[in-house]
């Protein structure tokens, strides 16, 4: 166990050059060693979407990674999103999952932010339903989903405006 | 600025918002001072043995490894905690944070390791040794109900915890006159909040201060503080509940880690943080619900009510829960049973039984989500029977607006709200005739179509005249608010109260700027601080609105009067011609101004602007105490359609209408709804703790355990019924849980219309595919 490795990689634009053990979940170096502490681990098994970062543009568990699997990866989260991380300056998904009640605890938040990024990067989302089968890997249990639908839907208007 | 401006009812965007969407809120794993110290727990894997020997040698070689504790090393540390109560027939059960001498759940914690990390703590859990001896289970609650049966807490004498008995009228009688008679033995299966977060703690002590400061997941960080005092006998305890993911019930209770890491801090002189994984979530933290209900109603042949008959056995584990005791959730069964309806002659009777699995405690909606699926089940059977709609049997049997203040069966009493009006108004929106007819349509053709109504009543914002949980020796009836507008002109308000999703730093800075006069994003609102103000319970029971809010009233009026009488002297006017709006006091139709900030000035800094003896500090501490607290009500139409061959139940269509009172924030309000009958959705359908015979928990991960996704919920619409409450300050009423307690009462009566035509009666909840199944198998036999 006392093996460590070194890895390099790029976490919201900043390299980082780190030695961690091979056993370290992502989501805990993450959290630990750079003290992004944003992502959130809700189960620790795969199943909850709390911990969903972005891994070279593609939407990913963190608990289901070792730290050493993302050498020479490229990884949002939710602290990318805003201009410079700063509370004064959402994104516009993050303006919207404000206007509408789409958080209560935010403890779900990060994880339903990035895969809400994910899937306006990737999928037309042309109905709620789409939006719905693409959040159904993320479990909230404050706000019966209601208002992060709408949330989901408002942005993916905002981003027909932006590509008009 | 003539006019104040109208911030209570607004859809004001939240004020934690920013932190909590930018990944900068601050939940307890988020903090790891220099230092900390990480705690894994080696836990019972039996549900009933006797303890004969712990070796722990090998653990303490491993690396990183600080400190192995069993019970044995905590005497002389800790008292244990034990919730008394004022009922006759209670039982407590002392709670030790360390298994001493047998277990009583899987799940239970016995050895706690202690090391320089989690990954380490976790690795020497393997080079702990525990030899069991195990004792026979008690898993069943009827056959540990029995004389005979073996006791999971021997000086209790029984397993049978608590019993208690409601009586009004003459039952028998009655129920032998009843036209109509309609009965069934029911069965609501265990639930567990499974709030996202899981619980974590962190203990750090100073030696120098004899202080010991905990972060803690919790609801209740005011009430951990008084028995962490009392307990450990420590001078000051500090107890903040930072950002909280979610509680549901879940954390509101007292817990064995989270007083072990208060004992190991001290101890140790090092913080102490434990964080628990998902498994340990799912069998060690409270769980909910549990009944089995046979009950049986009486009408005339009208359909009125006559007579009413309850024996609930609760399953409420191995342990009777700090503070709330094992009465909390089966007592509000049999107390909340008749519901909103006239009901002469009662008898309910309730013994909360003991069994060898993690213990009950509060999970949104407490008692009331069985009471309401037993009722509402009962008023369609009987509807069936008579050859009404379930919409006109409701009707006919609501207490009625000439009625109130009236007084239930069990002594509950409803102060005034609209039982009537929010069937009728969820049936408009729901277009109840409209979604008949279609139902019609798509059962002649073959589809399995069901709708299903439930109506009930509860009691929220709850004053000290009543217990919280029948019995139950702390006082939870009162919150205190402290506002201060500070020497920069800032303005904050202290409270006793733990948000932990619900938004009150934005519906608590809501009352205080409208009170006050203040800008809304100019409130700053303290809560889950134990230092805070001198007394606070917390956040549960659909409390907070109602008493932080009306405390918060109190406090921001008598404040604005400080702040008039303050201005006047700049002003050179009557305390009388001032107003208060926005942050300013001035004189209506002149250019007479002052700003909070200039006022703050004059009054701390600049000495001799106001006259000294007339000089008044601007604060303000008030309590309130609603004495009874008030009436919510609520009323929910739902419509499943049932796939025929896979019986795959499917929530299509949902609607609320809710009489919360006077809605501070109408999107915050929604919100509540929605994320409550989700989890009343989950309840009815697919979440069930599963144990088997021998105690073990089958359903230990989110695999097993299955909450619903945005898949399963459907959009749920929401009508509000803006009455003020007669009975409280502010107007306000409690709405948190209420979509938890009406909606396994609605799917369950929309399942049971679905299969009408099979004779299939729906009894059970969950009602999954399976159950359908052996439903229909068992019929066909
Ligand atoms: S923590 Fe990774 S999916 Fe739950
Ligand atoms: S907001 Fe609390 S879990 Fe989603």
């Amino acid at each position: 166990m006392s093996a460590v490795m070194n890895i390099k990689l790029t976490v919201n634009g900043v390299v980082y050059e780190k030695t961690v053990e091979p056993r370290l979940l992502l989501v805990d170096f993450l959290r630990q060693d750079l003290h992004l502490t944003g992502t959130h681990a809700g189960c620790e098994h795969g199943v909850c979407g709390a911990c969903t970062i972005i891994v070279d543009g593609d939407s990913v568990r963190s608990c289901l990674m070792f730290a050493v699997q993302a050498d020479g990866c490229k990884i949002e989260t939710v602290e990318s999103l805003a201009r410079l991380g700063s509370v004064d300056s959402l994104n516009p998904l993050q303006e919207s999952f404000r206007s509408h009640h789409g958080l209560q605890c935010g403890f779900c938040t990060p994880g339903m932010l990035m895969t809400s990024t994910d899937l306006l990067k990737k999928y037309p989302l042309a109905t709620d339903e789409e939006i719905r089968e693409g959040l159904s890997g993320n479990l909230c249990r404050c706000t019966g989903y209601e208002h992060i639908v709408q949330a989901v839907r408002t942005a993916v208007g905002q981003r027909e405006e932006s590509e008009k | 600025m003539q006019t104040r401006p109208k911030i209570i009812g607004t859809a004001a965007k939240r004020l934690e918002d920013p932190r909590l969407l930018t990944g900068h809120g601050s939940y307890v794993d988020d903090k790891t001072p220099a230092g900390t110290l990480h705690v894994a727990f080696r836990r019972s894997d039996q549900s009933h043995a006797t303890i004969l020997s712990i070796d722990c040698s090998e653990a303490l070689k491993m690396p990183g490894v600080v400190a192995v504790l069993t019970a044995r090393d905590l005497e002389g540390l800790v008292k244990p905690v034990v919730a008394t109560s004022k009922m006759r027939d209670y039982h407590a059960t002392p709670i030790y944070p360390l298994a001493r001498d047998k277990v009583r759940y899987v799940g239970e914690p016995v050895v706690a390791i202690v090391a320089e990390s989690r990954y380490l703590a976790e690795d020497a859990l393997e080079g702990i040794a525990i030899e069991f001896d195990t004792l026979p289970n008690v898993v069943d609650p009827e056959q540990a109900a029995a004389p005979d049966a073996p006791l999971l807490h021997e000086d209790a004498g029984t397993n049978v915890i608590v019993r208690r008995e409601f009586l009004r009228g003459d039952v028998d009688l009655a129920m032998a006159a009843a036209a109509i008679r309609v009965n069934r033995r029911f069965r609501f299966h265990r639930k567990t909040p499974m709030a996202i977060e899981t619980r974590t703690y962190l203990a750090e002590y100073d030696q120098g201060r004899k202080s010991l400061q905990l972060h803690t997941t919790s609801q209740i960080p005011g009430i951990i503080r008084d028995v962490l005092t009392d307990i450990l006998d420590l001078p000051t305890v500090r107890v903040v509940a930072p950002d909280v993911g979610g509680g549901f019930g879940g954390k509101a209770s007292v817990y064995q880690e989270e007083i072990l890491v208060c004992i190991l801090a001290r101890k140790l002189g090092r913080p102490v943080k434990w964080t628990g994984d998902r498994l340990e979530d799912l069998s060690s933290t409270s769980q909910g619900f549990d009944e089995i209900v046979e009950a049986e109603l009486g009408l005339d042949e009208q359909g009125r009510i006559l007579a009413l008959t309850a024996e609930v056995v609760g399953d409420i584990g191995a342990y009777s829960i700090y503070p709330w005791t094992a009465g909390l959730e089966p007592v509000q069964v049999v107390s909340f049973l008749p519901g909103p309806y006239r009901v002469a002659h009662y008898r309910g009777r309730v013994r909360a039984v003991a069994t060898s699995k993690p213990p009950t405690g509060p999970y949104r909606g407490v008692g009331r989500p069985t009471s309401t699926f037993v009722m509402e089940r009962l008023m369609d059977m009987a509807a069936q029977k008579l050859g009404l709609d379930p919409r006109e049997i409701r009707l006919l049997n609501f207490v009625s607006q000439e009625e109130f203040p009236y007084k239930t069966a069990s002594g509950i009493v409803w102060d005034r709200s609209g039982f009537t009006e929010c069937l009728t108004s969820a049936c408009a929106a729901f277009d109840y005739e409209g979604q008949r007819a279609a139902q019609a349509v798509a059962r002649a053709a073959g589809r399995w179509v069901g709708i299903g109504i439930a109506s009930y009543a509860e009691l929220t914002g709850i004053g000290s005249r009543i217990s919280a949980s029948p019995g139950m020796p702390i006082n939870t009836g009162t919150e205190t608010a402290t506002l201060k507008i500070d020497s920069t002109g800032a303005v904050t308000a202290a409270f006793g109260v733990a948000s932990h999703g619900q938004g009150l730093e934005t519906t608590l800075a809501q009352v205080v700027a409208e009170e006050l006069g203040a800008r809304l994003a100019a409130v700053t609102i303290i809560h889950g601080d134990s230092a805070a103000v001198p007394h606070g319970t917390g956040t549960y029971a659909s409390r907070s609105a109602v008493l932080a809010g009306g405390a918060a009233t109190l406090a921001a009026r008598a404040l604005r009067e400080k702040v008039e009488r303050m201005s006047a002297h700049l002003l050179g006017v009557t305390a009388a011609e001032v107003m208060v709006a926005d942050g300013f006091a001035f004189v209506p139709g002149s250019d007479k101004k002052i700003s909070f900030r200039e006022l703050a000035k004059a009054v701390y800094s600049e000495v001799g602007r106001i006259p000294a003896e007339a000089r008044e500090s601007l604060e303000e501490t008030k309590l309130y105490d609603p004495f009874f607290g008030t009436t919510t009500c609520s009323t929910h139409v739902t419509q499943v359609e049932i796939d025929p061959e896979t019986y795959v139940i499917k929530v299509q269509r949902y609607q609320v209408a809710e009489d919360c009172g006077r809605i501070i924030n109408p999107l915050i309000v929604a919100g509540q709804v929605h994320g409550a009958v989700a989890q009343g959705i989950g309840a009815a359908l697919f979440e069930e703790m599963v144990y088997d015979e021998m105690g073990q928990l089958l359903t230990a991960s989110l695999v097993d355990y299955l909450v619903p996704t945005a898949v399963e919920i459907p959009s749920i619409g929401v009508s509000h019924l803006d009455t003020e409450s007669p009975s409280t300050v502010g107007g306000f009423r409690g709405m948190g849980e209420g979509g938890t307690i009406g909606a396994p009462a609605a799917i369950a009566n929309a399942v049971a219309d679905a299969l009408n035509h099979l004779n299939i009666l729906i009894d059970e909840l969950p009602v999954t595919p399976e159950r359908i199944f052996q439903l229909i198998k068992n019929k066909e036999k």
